[in-house]
């Protein structure tokens, strides 16, 4: 019983906080289209996060680009299929290998990034010290931080795919023998924009939701150090489910706009 | 009357923090608030400048009701009040300068014959005497020069009033005689009226022109140094017997 009360109260809170992030959400585009707009230091963010997350991006897709080749050339070898190879990784890649692992990637580096960065600076009082001094700290820090990694996340996707495509090729070229331009064609012969476009506009959400759970769990986080460590732990683990349910939801709303 | 509090009251759930505190800084004056550790003195001075709502009570600094202004108007009232946090709460990605400049960005109407923010922040750092740290980040300073820099950093918009929350609070006795030394100057130099918080005695005997001691979330006793340090009520003396 009393293991049912403990789930009971832990789904309210979650519940709760899903309210709350709504309602940071909210604000967040309220205070983002008013003046004044904080260019440079969006700038400065859009910058901090591609350098931060860049080479990670790109490791993790070249191996996963390898891997997922080198795993499923024997069962396309049995099937005598080893051709299609290129167009099926590529459109694995795009609509959803890439977009996923390049966004649990950022969720665990910006996400818990941007949740320790505001937390210490919350619990050390520089937001405070930003608001007394006529800076709005919630356009400052969390509106250019949000905007920043929605507009970087769908870059650094096309980029990890780039590289993660590369990796597959590579396996080709050794295994196979296909050359880089027999591959690539393949790879974008296969490709429609009915792939590229749901792939892209997810990745905004995803960046949109990486960049708002790291922002509300740093700004709310709570007094003391141990509550910038909590705020950089749970912005990772609350960001991760909310990227898998963004990603359920971008896969039902595709079907329908497929099915028209 | 440049500041005063009426009846202010805020609690965080059921812990009552004020209860009906009352206070008057006067122009020009340096009034001191004593009280224990969580008794709510932080919380009274982030309300004065509207960082915290009020549960109910009113605040007037220079005639204007803070509980009652908006936004805009709020940011243009704290240009004159300076605050210096318990932590000193220097941004920590910026250097030294970066720091200074930042509460000009928002305030540059008052400063329309400066168009060379350079000059206001070197003279406020020469003001306290760390001109050399100008390109340094917070943290290659030592407790006390981070304090005397988030000193400078407040005064960089020449403030008519300014909060000091525990100036002296984690520095040793000498650095702290600096700070008070410095407090001193810049009450003579530009005649800002102070309200410092503190728990520091010699602090208060020095600076103090008058105080309030916050007890129970009200202002039990108010009077000089002199007056207070000497009187019988053995909740006042705790604080003086040293
Ligand atoms: N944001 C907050 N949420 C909940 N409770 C708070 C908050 N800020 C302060 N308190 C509570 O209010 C009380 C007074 O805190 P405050 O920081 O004002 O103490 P203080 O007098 O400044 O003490 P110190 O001398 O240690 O700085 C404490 O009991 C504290 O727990
Ligand atoms: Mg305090």
């Amino acid at each position: 019983m009393s293991g049912f009360n403990t789930s009971r109260a832990k789904l309210n809170a979650f519940l709760i906080e899903i309210g709350e992030l709504s309602y940071f959400a909210t604000r967040f585009f309220k205070e983002a289209f008013k003046r004044p707009f904080e260019f440079k230091e969006f700038l400065y963010q859009c910058y901090n996060i591609g350098n931060r997350s860049l080479l990670l991006v790109g490791v993790t897709g070249f191996i996963i680009g390898l891997v997922l080749t080198l795993q499923t050339r024997p069962t396309l070898m049995d099937f005598g299929a080893v051709s299609w190879m290129p167009s099926m990784v590529g459109i694995s890649i795009v609509r959803e290998i890439g977009p996923i692992i390049t966004a649990l990637v950022c969720a665990g580096k910006i996400s818990s990034g941007i949740g320790a960065e505001l937390g210490s600076m919350r619990v050390t009082e520089q937001i405070d010290a930003m608001e007394v001094s006529g800076t709005n700290p919630f356009k400052y820090l969390v509106v250019t931080r949000v905007l920043a990694v929605t507009f970087m996340l769908p870059l650094l996707v096309i980029f990890g795919d780039a590289i993660a495509l590369f990796g597959s090729f590579l396996v080709e070229n050794v295994k196979g023998n296909v050359s880089f331009t027999l591959y690539f064609n393949q790879v974008f012969n296969a490709l429609e924009f009915g792939d590229i476009i749901p792939a892209t506009i997810k990745s905004f959400f995803f960046g949109l939701a990486i960049g708002l759970v790291g922002c509300f769990k740093g700004y709310f986080s709570t007094k003391g150090t141990a509550g910038v460590g909590k705020a950089a732990n749970s912005a990772v683990v609350f960001t991760s489910l909310l990227l898998f349910i963004i990603d359920f939801i971008a896969v039902f709303v595709t079907d329908i706009f497929y099915d028209l | 009357m440049v500041l005063e509090i009426k009846n202010l009251h805020k609690s965080f759930g059921d812990n009552h923090v004020l209860n009906g505190f009352n206070m008057q800084l006067y122009q020009g004056e340096n009034l001191v608030i004593m009280g224990k550790s969580g008794s709510g003195k932080s919380v009274m001075i982030k309300c004065l400048v509207g960082l915290m709502e009020v549960d109910k009570g009113t605040i007037t600094v220079m005639d204007n009701d803070i509980t009652k202004l908006d936004q805009k108007s709020l940011d243009i009232l704290r240009a004159d009040i300076g605050f210096l946090f318990q932590g000193s709460a220097l941004y920590d990605s910026m250097t030294v300068r970066e720091n200074l400049e930042f509460p000009l960005r928002r305030h540059k109407r008052k400063f329309k014959n400066h168009n060379n923010t350079e000059e206001l922040v070197i003279e406020a750092l020469k003001n306290v005497g760390l001109e050399h740290t100008i390109d340094l980040m917070p943290a290659e300073l030592s407790g006390g020069m981070k304090r005397r820099v988030a000193l400078a950093r407040t005064l960089i918009l020449q403030p008519k009033i300014i909060l000091y929350d525990e100036p002296t609070s984690g520095l040793d006795p000498i650095t702290a005689k600096e700070i008070i030394i410095l407090m001193q100057d810049i009450q003579k130099t530009y005649g800002t009226s102070s309200l410092i918080i503190t728990h520091d005695v010699d602090c208060a005997r020095v600076i103090s022109d008058r105080m309030i001691l916050l007890i129970d979330g009200v202002d039990y006793a108010k009077g000089t140094f002199k007056e207070l340090s000497t009187a019988n009520d053995p909740k006042i003396k705790a604080f003086f017997k040293q």
